[in-house]
């Protein structure tokens, strides 16, 4: 530290205002939660190719079944494996049915079969992990040690027993997911719930005199929505692969019902002769999973408020 | 009308931890508030103090003794007459960037006591409460449509005074209301408290830990330690003459703002650690740190009583005059 004196005259100084007013003015425009969580989304190119190729199946899906002048169940018996061509796209598989039709009928069932398998047991899970975060004590204690029990046997144990019992199709299925797929939902619900019911913002609208029901809706579920939201997107994959995988092995959906699961099992038979029929479905699958995969971790780091900036 | 604003007998917290395991949170703590004043709980992290504050306001609920607010019990309110009650007392919380919501605007943070209430008319009325009530805490109307995210920490905790005050409340548990501000910004926030009971008349219960917040603010003060009161006097002479072994230390344990005389002065350093207050014996708390305790603080607990001059203090040594 030097003590050298600087010839600084007095009236070079002058009464600065303290203008609090000023320096409190928020300069950024207002926006809200999810309208900010979609500008990080959108910039997120990675989930952006994911979500396109979603829209691309989708709408292919919806699309070409409608305006193909082939049904998925007529069969031409003198065109049989056919390889790919103008006519048929995906080529024709050993009944001689249009594989590009099959395909994109198959990817209904396929991609109906992951999204309601992965939303309906995230909403049953977020009604009972709710319940128990919310009103914790005996029933809280009563439905995570059912869930702890039950979750010791994997779920494709479960899966498979009950589609035994109520038959195969794509209903079948989904009932299936949806008694088997919610209890990880209602744990880590249950516990965002307990985290949050001892927030601060929580115990402000207890002394307001807010009823359970106007806590519940009004401060406990959204702010546990996005982790919902992220973790249904990531439990869509999860479902198309084990859909796929079931149809593979013969359970899940039964011909002439084509799903893409069940389109490798047909594959696989003509595989070394005709390896097309194999491996269109199965990168189909593997495409589907990731772009879903990829748009998950997306939106979380969307939703994540930490990242907020 | 009762004789006081607020009365707390004998009140009771215990937190059961597991078998035979209790958490003595508040164990037997009384004292009143008048209407106008302002009463400040004092003690370091862990004491109770905030325990005092939730269970008043009937976050939790009492084991034993009573809240009598207005003259009724708090403990005992039902359906109309406790809401009507939480119209009545109000809470500003500890950490500004918790107690709001992250996902309603500002605006809808303040306006649902209004609407809980039920206590505006109409649209117009309601947007024109939230505004005034803005003003009041020293922010602007443009703010109600912000998120609380958008906002500083002192602006957020103006936020929270606002909700609190939307009610028209009476009386006020000030929890911690400034500890997580930075200093510039607590003297603001206090202002503003100070200059709110004068025009609204309020009755604020200030927990702290800061003593020389509590000495600018309150016109009562308590000491608290391991979920007992153990000294209680008007501020003023709890501060100037301070009896308690635990209050003498922690108040020379506080650093002085004048650096010069922070150096000069004599430092009592306090020995020993907060015992835990999972199943505390009955004897005197502070015993087994305290240079004076003899037998009988080992063996006995003492009880707060008056030493002439409205000054309670719970020692022995006090009481009876030990050298």
């Amino acid at each position: 530290m030097s003590n050298i004196p600087i010839d600084l005259p007095k009236d070079a100084f002058s009464h600065m205002n303290a203008g609090s007013t000023e320096s409190e003015i928020i300069t950024r425009p207002s926006i809200t939660f999810w309208a900010d969580a979609r500008r990080r989304l959108f910039k997120n190119k990675v989930a952006m190719i994911g979500l396109s190729i979603i829209i691309i199946i989708t709408m292919l899906a919806i699309f070409v079944p409608i305006f193909s002048q082939y049904s998925y169940t007529k069969q031409d018996l003198t065109n049989t494996n056919a390889p790919p061509s103008i006519e048929h796209p995906f080529g024709t598989d050993s009944h001689g049915r249009d594989l590009w039709v099959r395909v994109w009928v198959g990817a209904r069932v396929s991609l109906a079969v992951g999204i309601f398998g992965s939303v309906i047991p995230g909403i049953i899970g977020v009604v009972i992990g709710g319940i128990s975060g919310y009103f914790g004590g005996k029933v809280d204690m009563i439905i995570m040690r059912f869930i702890d029990i039950v979750m010791c046997v994997p779920n494709m144990i479960y899966i498979i027993l009950i589609t035994i019992y109520i038959g195969t199709g794509p209903v079948a299925l989904v009932i299936a997911f949806a008694l088997t797929g919610w209890m990880g939902t209602a744990r880590s619900v249950r516990g965002m719930i307990l985290q949050l019911k001892e927030q601060e913002f929580v115990l402000a609208s207890r002394t307001l005199g807010a009823s359970s029901a106007t806590l519940i809706f009004q401060h406990l579920i959204p702010n546990t929505l996005g982790i919902v939201v992220v973790s249904m997107t990531m439990g869509v994959p999860a479902a198309i692969f084990q859909e796929a995988f079931l149809s593979f092995i013969g359970l899940g959906i039964a011909p002439p019902i084509p799903s893409w699961g069940q389109l490798a099992n047909m594959g696989i038979s003509v595989f070394r002769v005709y390896p097309s029929q194999l491996l269109i479905p199965a990168v189909l699958i593997s495409v589907t999973m990731l772009s879903f995969n990829l748009f998950g971790d997306g939106l979380r780091d969307a939703l994540d408020p930490k990242l907020r900036m | 009308m009762a004789e006081h604003l607020l009365e707390v007998k004998g009140l009771k917290k215990y937190f059961r931890l597991g078998r035979n395991q209790v958490l003595h949170a508040v164990d037997d703590v009384s004292f009143y508030i008048d209407e106008g004043k302002t009463f400040g709980l004092v003690g370091e992290s862990g004491c109770g103090k905030t325990t005092v504050g939730r269970t008043i306001i009937r976050l939790y609920d009492a084991d034993e003794g009573k809240v009598l607010f207005d003259g009724m019990d708090v403990h005992k309110l039902k359906g109309k007459e406790y809401k009507q009650f939480t119209r009545k007392m109000q809470m500003i919380f500890q950490d500004p960037y918790a107690s709001l919501d992250p996902r309603k605007t500002v605006g809808a943070i303040i306006g649902e006591g209004l609407k809980i209430h039920r206590l505006c008319k109409t649209k117009q009325e309601y947007t024109e409460r939230i505004y005034e009530l803005l003003e009041i805490v020293g922010l602007s109307r443009e703010h109600a449509n912000r998120f609380p995210h958008e906002f500083s920490g002192g602006q957020r905790q103006r936020v929270g005074i606002a909700r609190a005050l939307a009610v028209n409340p009476k009386f006020i548990v000030c929890d911690e209301a400034i500890s997580a501000l930075d200093v510039s910004i607590q003297a603001q926030i206090i202002n503003l408290l100070v200059e709110l009971q004068e025009k609204l008349k309020l009755t604020y219960l200030f927990i702290a830990h800061d003593l020389n917040v509590v000495r600018h603010i309150s016109d009562d003060t308590a000491v608290m330690y391991l979920g007992q009161i153990i000294e209680m006097a008007e501020t003023n002479e709890l501060f100037n003459n301070p009896m308690h072994p635990y209050t003498i230390g922690l108040l020379a344990a506080a650093p002085e703002a004048d650096p010069d005389y922070e150096r000069s002065r004599p430092h009592m350093l306090m020995s020993g650690e907060v015992p835990s207050p999972i199943n505390p014996a009955p004897v005197c708390r502070f015993s087994s740190r305290c240079p004076h305790a003899r037998l009988k603080c080992t063996e006995e607990a003492p009880e707060l009583k008056d030493i002439g001059n409205n000054h309670y203090v719970a020692c022995f040594k006090i009481q009876e005059g030990w050298v």
